[in-house]
């Protein structure tokens, strides 16, 4: 008499995991660097994650291909891996490359140059120049920012 | 510039003082200031006139390729000249107060009164 064994192949949480942590990957990344701003010119925290979300996406995707009789995933496995490829690829795109799209700063005023002076309007509305930043033979430090838009 | 307003007493005991230039309208830098704490003047170049006099414009880098500035900063002494600058290189990095309090502490002749 043959015994049917029903095996009911167990759930691979590991690629499911591992697609989770790759979207937190690149989910998190204006949250971490406001709070941790070392993370913004690097994104370290980010690039953990997706190891993270890579080595958990192998270690599913082996269970899926050599226990192939309890472990579930074949499917879901490589998918979830290509995705999360995918976003490392535009996580990493955006990031390195085109973040980088700047002129060059070849046209910016040298140190050593005069400070071209300027009057520009205030939060509160009132004219502030130069000069009068400098009243008080103060030092002062411009930070030219792209806009909260 | 959070980093740069956690650092502000740093800068005065320098005698140096902070300010932030952008595109954005003296509404606009109102609301960030409001909205972020910040107490150093966030002064507003709606054409970029300045922004394009310092060499730190960013052409069609804004929303609906607006001209804006690129992050950069510049150390200036009493006289007005150009002590010290820093352009990132990245629209997504930012310069670290420190950096420029260090450089500022190794300046020689001082730039500090």
């Amino acid at each position: 008499m043959i015994l049917d064994v029903v095996v009911k192949r167990s759930w691979n949480w590991r690629v499911w995991t591992g697609f989770g942590v790759a979207v937190l990957a690149v989910v998190s990344y204006i949250p971490v660097f406001a709070r941790f701003p070392v993370t913004r010119d690097f994104p370290w925290a980010n690039l953990l994650l997706f190891l993270a979300a890579g080595y958990l996406l192998a270690a599913g995707l082996r269970r899926a291909f050599t226990q192939k009789e309890s472990c579930r995933g074949r499917v879901s496995g490589p998918v979830f891996a290509v995705l999360s490829l995918a976003l490392l690829a535009l996580f990493a795109y955006g990031t390195f490359v085109a973040a980088r799209q700047l002129p060059s700063g070849q046209s910016a005023l040298r140190v050593g140059q005069q400070a071209a002076d300027f009057t520009l309007t205030a939060a509160d509305g009132t004219p502030l120049t130069l000069s009068q930043l400098r009243q008080g033979k103060r030092t002062v430090l411009l930070i030219f920012y792209r806009g909260y838009w | 510039m959070r980093s740069f307003e956690q650092r502000l007493p740093d800068f005065a005991a320098r005698g140096v003082a902070v300010v932030a230039i952008s595109v954005d309208s003296p509404k606009e830098s109102l609301d960030l200031s409001r909205s972020q704490g910040y107490t150093f003047p966030l002064l507003s170049d709606p054409n970029a006139a300045t922004i394009r006099a310092y060499g730190v414009i960013h052409e069609h880098g804004g929303e609906e390729g607006r001209d804006i500035a690129r992050p950069a900063e510049f150390l200036l002494d009493s006289s007005g000249t150009i002590r010290w600058e820093h352009l990132s290189e990245s629209v997504l990095a930012r310069l670290r107060p420190e950096t420029v309090l260090q450089a500022i502490d190794g300046m020689s002749p001082p730039v500090m009164r």
